[in-house]
């Protein structure tokens, strides 16, 4: 579903150089519509920076995204970049509330595009229940970028009840993922050019903070550690947490969930499930006990209908991250040395 | 997922080895010859599970390792010198030449694309007239088809800025030299299913017979391979030589003549340079002199000498099945997939890599 703002009426159609000088161009820009649209008593003030209340234990995280092409089917770049930073702050079991906004925007960027993005921003911000306290734009000569790159920061307070750390992971925890995996890696794929492919694949981008917040509420320390697969996939993730905290993994591939269309397209371009690209899903490390009961409650979450446990934390094999195969063999699954690329047949 | 799944049950995989291991009586060498065989042996745990008796030994079945250094070069050169738009395969772009890969040459600000299939580059060539457009054509027979159809198709088209940089091998004359080499230990052979959907089985014939070895066509996914493995070893424990198809529900006995025919139209068979092995006689494809224009090794003339492999790396006794990988002192140590000395450890395919990512001899 595409939402729709009205776009306001612009005497110019491309984003050029002089958006991102600080002059009348930048200000007709962000006033024509930009800060309406993300309009908060916070933003509003257009001060320098936000002034925010924040008290006790505070989560603070940043990325930035670079995606091509920036609309994708299932999303756009603006939604990912809400939605990367609430759920990295989720991750610490944070409740995320303030996100800064930075944009580099190569000149020629249509403004359609750039509208798009921001209503697109505006809505995932919404749904995840932040708003955008600061921000800036630049604008970088043509060549110089790849039509727009987006920054987001973001704070919030963590949850009285989050105790998530590596060093709480335990012999016998289970690991549990979110939903299907490799769902978005694929969505780019299949638009990305000289690759393209007819499929109904879409990326799983979306906000994962109140499925956690949740979870966090009933289950509170039994969640030893929460953590989104997002680039490198679900093997990169838990090899690091393997060497990091120097514990065993074993993880069992007939449990892995993963969406037919989308296993299909990895078989079809010699790609690996596993190290494909997730935006929409968690990883949890919770103790033995609590699993079973963490998984059903996940389950009747949308976000987490088709939760699965993977696999668990052994004392054997520290710092390895062995994979039993859907026949029954084992094999190491260890980090690639790059991108992973499509396999000649 | 079906056409899947159902080569990939557990029960049926079990049910298997059980045979297998009912079956063998003596130690057996027995060699797959496809780089996607061995990443199916290695990603799926099967080399653990078969008995002791049972040797898999991973043959040159690679196409992105044995390209020869050269002309990984040449197209590196094509693309940073002469401003080409050089496309390739994906797992080509990280091969090393003899300075640099196919992704640094990109990272330098080279025009290097990634494509599926070449019909894409005479597309791209098309859309930029002013371009000039370079397809590196590697592969097995397999990709064979693909390369000559993008040479006609832009033939037929009038598509003058197109061109193909074609280092194909081929796999009979492989196993050939394989066996012939005076070390090999080899009883018996998996063949290269995908290759033989292409070119048939009747190659195989005067190969088995004259060699008196077991040749089996396979397939890729893990009950084919394991399905290959019970037929060679059946053969073998019953002093049978014979060509079998355990891929039949793809591979037929002549092939695939259309297929055949284009790659005939376009290509003749020449002497081909295997990296990590040597040359070996009539086992690589060379462009017609009809479809010279499209040739870019002639086109633009490039002269880039062989340049020398590591003295460490003993990737041909690796590909000839005569050492494992980690019987090689490089492995793991100077020798990674980050950095490879020699053609096995330079794609997931390559026996070297495959052991390093999936056995977890060594630590990545």
């Amino acid at each position: 579903m595409q939402l729709q703002c009205p776009m306001p009426k612009l005497d110019f159609d491309v984003i050029t150089l002089g958006h991102g000088s600080g002059g009348v161009l930048t200000n007709k820009l962000l006033d024509s519509g930009v800060f309406d649209l993300l309009s908060n008593d916070i933003l509003d003030e257009r001060h320098d920076g936000a002034f925010l209340e924040l008290n006790g234990k505070t989560a603070f995280s940043t990325d930035s995204f670079l995606v091509s092409p920036i609309f994708f089917p299932g999303g756009n770049i603006g939604e990912l970049a809400v939605n990367g930073t609430v759920n990295d702050l989720a991750m610490c079991g944070a409740t995320p509330k303030y996100l800064s906004l930075s944009f580099i925007i190569e000149e020629g960027l249509p403004v359609k595009e750039f509208w798009d993005i921001l209503v697109a921003i505006k809505f995932a911000c919404k749904k995840a229940g932040v708003q955008i306290v600061t921000g800036d734009t630049k604008v970088v000569e043509k060549g110089k970028g790849d039509k727009i790159f987006i920054n987001t920061s973001g704070v919030g307070p963590i949850h009285p009840k989050a105790h998530i750390s590596t060093q709480n992971i335990a012999v016998g925890d289970k690991i549990i993922i979110s939903g299907n995996i490799a769902s978005h890696g694929m969505a780019i794929m299949s638009v990305r050019e000289g690759l393209e492919f007819d499929s109904e694949i879409k990326s799983d981008t979306t906000n994962l903070n109140h499925t956690i917040i949740e979870l966090i509420d009933a289950y509170g320390a039994d969640i030893h550690l929460l953590t989104d697969p997002t680039r490198g996939g679900v093997a990169t993730v838990l090899k690091e947490i393997a060497q990091s905290s120097e514990i065993g993994i074993d993880l069992f591939q007939k449990d892995l969930p993963i969406d037919d269309q989308v296993a299909s397209a990895c078989e079809l371009l010699g790609l690996d499930p596993l190290y494909v690209a997730n935006e929409g899903l968690f990883i949890a490390f919770v103790s033995e006990a609590s699993a079973d009961a963490v998984l059903e409650r996940l389950r009747q979450d949308e976000k987490g209908k088709d939760a699965q446990i993977i696999g668990s934390v052994v004392g054997e094999h520290p710092k390895q991250v062995i994979m039993e195969s859907g026949i029954g063999g084992k094999r190491v699954i260890s980090m690639l040395p790059g991108e992973q690329l499509p396999r000649i047949c | 997922m079906k056409y899947m799944s159902e080569y990939r049950d557990p029960a049926l995989a079990k049910k298997y080895l059980e045979e297998i291991k009912r079956t063998v009586s003596r130690p057996w060498s027995i060699m797959e010859v496809c780089g996607g065989q061995t990443h199916s042996l290695v990603k799926n745990g099967i080399i653990e599970m078969l008995p002791d008796k049972v040797t898999m030994i991973h043959g040159p079945g690679c196409p992105v390792c044995v390209t020869p250094l050269n002309l990984i070069d040449k197209a590196i050169y094509l693309a940073m010198e002469k401003g080409v738009v050089l496309c390739s395969f994906g797992d080509m772009l990280r091969v090393p030449g003899s300075e640099k890969s196919l992704l640094e040459a990109k990272a330098e600000g080279a025009d290097v694309r990634i494509l599926y299939s070449p019909l894409e580059a005479v597309k791209i060539a098309e859309d930029n007239p002013d371009k000039e457009v370079v397809f590196f054509a590697v592969g097995f027979e397999t990709t064979a088809p693909a390369n000559a159809l993008s040479v006609v198709h832009a033939h037929r088209r009038g598509v003058k800025n197109y061109s193909i940089l074609a280092s194909h091998v081929l796999v009979p004359p492989a196993i050939k030299a394989v066996i012939d080499d005076e070390e090999s230990k080899i009883d018996g052979f998996l063949a290269a299913g995908h290759v033989c959907t292409i070119m048939g089985n009747t190659e195989y014939h005067p190969l088995s017979a004259e060699y008196k070895v077991p040749i089996v066509v396979t397939g890729f996914e893990p009950l084919d391979v394991l399905q290959g493995i019970l037929m060679v070893i059946r053969q073998l424990e019953q002093s049978k030589s014979e060509v079998e198809n355990q891929y039949a529900r793809i591979v037929r006995e002549e092939g695939n003549p259309e297929a055949q025919k284009i790659i005939n139209e376009v290509f003749e068979v020449r002497n081909q340079m295997w990296r990590g092995i040597g040359e070996i006689p009539d086992s690589g494809y060379a462009v017609r002199e009809k479809y010279v224009e499209y040739d870019a090794t002639k086109k633009y003339n490039v002269s880039i000498s062989e340049a020398p492999e590591n003295p460490l790396c003993i990737s041909g006794q690796i590909m000839k099945g005569i050492k494992k990988p980690f019987e090689c002192s490089q492995f793991g140590k100077t020798c990674k997939p980050t950095n490879p000395l020699g053609a096995p450890m330079v794609s997931s395919e390559g026996a070297c890599a495959a052991y390093y990512h999936f056995s977890g001899m060594v630590e990545a």
